[in-house]
């Protein structure tokens, strides 16, 4: 039988307290431990991004953390990113500038773009390619998702969500 | 991919991890960063009986500069590393190498000091450690002893660290002044590993001949190595582009060249001399305060 650790860790806000196998990884606590599904496995060998998260504000990949090696610090994820009611700049520039298409990348590749525009809020061009270099895309060829982060440096204001009855 | 099972522990102390790792018996792996051991745990090419995690352990994250010295503590990221103003300042070559290691999340997890103790032959920092002359603090159950970069590095995966062992920090002397330092890489474009990484640190006379240089080259080899013809090829002589050329030529001498499906051994080789000429003269400028030449 394998023995389990508890962990607390606050993820998107809240505080969580959990069992887990100290083999556990941090995307697979994330997805099938807490349902959040939304941190996506793609490459599983820490190249792709997609489960690209942060942690204690930093973008990092968590098919690569062990969930104990997070106990005790502040997780991210794309559900945390906006709220109910508002998205966050990157999310909306990804929808003006159709920065995705089939999505599968999208929040990895969201987390790695709002990492970036915290620590700096008017990147170049090159950097934001710079930013983006851990994550893969395999439909859109990047172009539209930098148009997409540099739609979002330019407008930093949560954006309303437009409820349609 | 799931790891197989093991125990882990999170020490507070060196102390600690020490006799954690020495209850094991060699059965137990340090993990700092865990951007070079994770992934081999969940490709189950090592299923060790523990992890002994560094993380929890105070101040073992942190850059210094004193005593004509930087010395950089074991859990330092490769993303705190390229950040450091002092170091970009005074040892470009070892911020240039850092800001080309892998992408911006494993730059932020990964160690510098992890790096050096996983010998990876085709990680850029290994030939950083050559071309600043570092020296490796090491601590185990009979106390502390520092390893010279010469000894280090032993073969593929492997460096001098003994299995009851930690690496506390990495350090090397202050560049003195005409001295210029590079790196530069031609890496694999899925992985970014460097099919071919160049470290080159020059120092110049006051009439401006190289009184000193130091090469160090990964991805080549086995293992990172120095490359000493390259070194004695220019030392006493002006480094002028036709000098630094026919430096470079000797970049793979007696060298087992890694011949592999993304480079040939004749391909490698000549990307490491070009490389090599291409560092050197990146270091040269430095050394004279000019701008990068062209490539």
């Amino acid at each position: 039988m394998a023995t389990t650790q508890r962990i607390t860790l606050t993820v998107n806000g809240e505080t969580v307290t959990r069992e887990v196998e100290p083999r556990q990884l941090l995307v697979y606590f994330l997805r099938d431990t807490l349902g959040l599904t939304g941190t996506h496995v793609g490459c599983d060998t820490t190249q792709c991004g997609a489960c690209t998260v942060h942690l204690n504000g930093q973008a990092v990949k968590s098919c690569t953390i062990l969930a104990v090696q997070a106990d005790g610090q502040t997780v991210t994820t794309i559900e945390g990113l906006g709220s109910e009611t508002h998205l966050h700049p990157v999310q909306e520039g990804f929808r003006l500038k159709h920065g995705l298409q089939c999505g599968y990348c999208t929040p990895g590749m969201i987390m790695s773009a709002a990492a970036l525009l915290a620590s700096n809020p008017h990147p170049t061009e090159e950097e934001i390619r710079r930013a983006i270099d851990g994550n893969l895309c395999r439909c859109t060829g990047y172009i539209k998702i930098v148009e997409a982060i540099a739609w979002a440096a330019e407008h930093p204001e949560p954006v309303p969500v437009e409820v349609q009855s | 991919m799931i790891p197989a099972a093991f125990e882990y522990h999170a020490p507070t102390s060196v102390d600690e991890a020490i006799a954690l790792l020495q209850r094991y018996d060699g059965e137990a792996k340090i993990l700092a960063g865990g951007h070079s051991l994770l992934p081999m745990l969940k490709l189950r090419l090592l299923q060790p009986a523990a992890l002994v995690d560094l993380g929890r352990i105070p101040n073992l994250r942190y850059i210094r500069r004193d005593d004509g010295q930087f010395t950089i503590g074991a859990l330092t990221s490769h993303a705190e590393v390229e950040a450091s103003a002092a170091l970009a300042q005074a040892a470009r070559v070892l911020v240039e190498a850092e800001g080309l290691v892998a992408d911006v999340q494993v730059r932020n997890r990964g160690t510098l000091c992890g790096s050096l103790a996983h010998a990876d032959p085709a990680g850029d920092p290994p030939a950083v450690a050559y071309a600043l002359d570092c020296e490796f603090q090491v601590q185990g159950a009979g106390g502390a002893r520092v390893v010279p970069v010469d000894e280090w590095f032993v073969d593929t995966l492997q460096s001098a660290l003994e299995p009851d062992e930690v690496l506390t920090a990495v350090r090397f002397p202050v560049p003195p002044p005409r001295t210029g330092s590079a790196y530069r890489k031609f890496e694999q474009p899925a992985s970014h590993y460097a099919l071919v990484g160049v470290a080159a640190l020059v120092t110049l006379d006051e009439a401006g001949t190289v009184a000193r240089c130091r090469v160090g080259i990964t991805g080549v080899g086995p293992v990172a190595y120095r490359a000493q013809g390259v070194e004695e090829a220019l030392v006493g002589r002006r480094p002028e582009a036709a000098a630094l050329a026919e430096a470079a030529e000797r970049a793979v001498e007696g060298v087992d060249v890694l011949g592999d499906l993304h480079a040939s051994v004749p391909y490698r080789s000549h990307l490491a001399r070009v490389y090599t000429r291409r560092a050197l003269a990146a270091a040269v400028a430095r050394a004279l305060g000019q701008p990068d030449p062209g490539e």
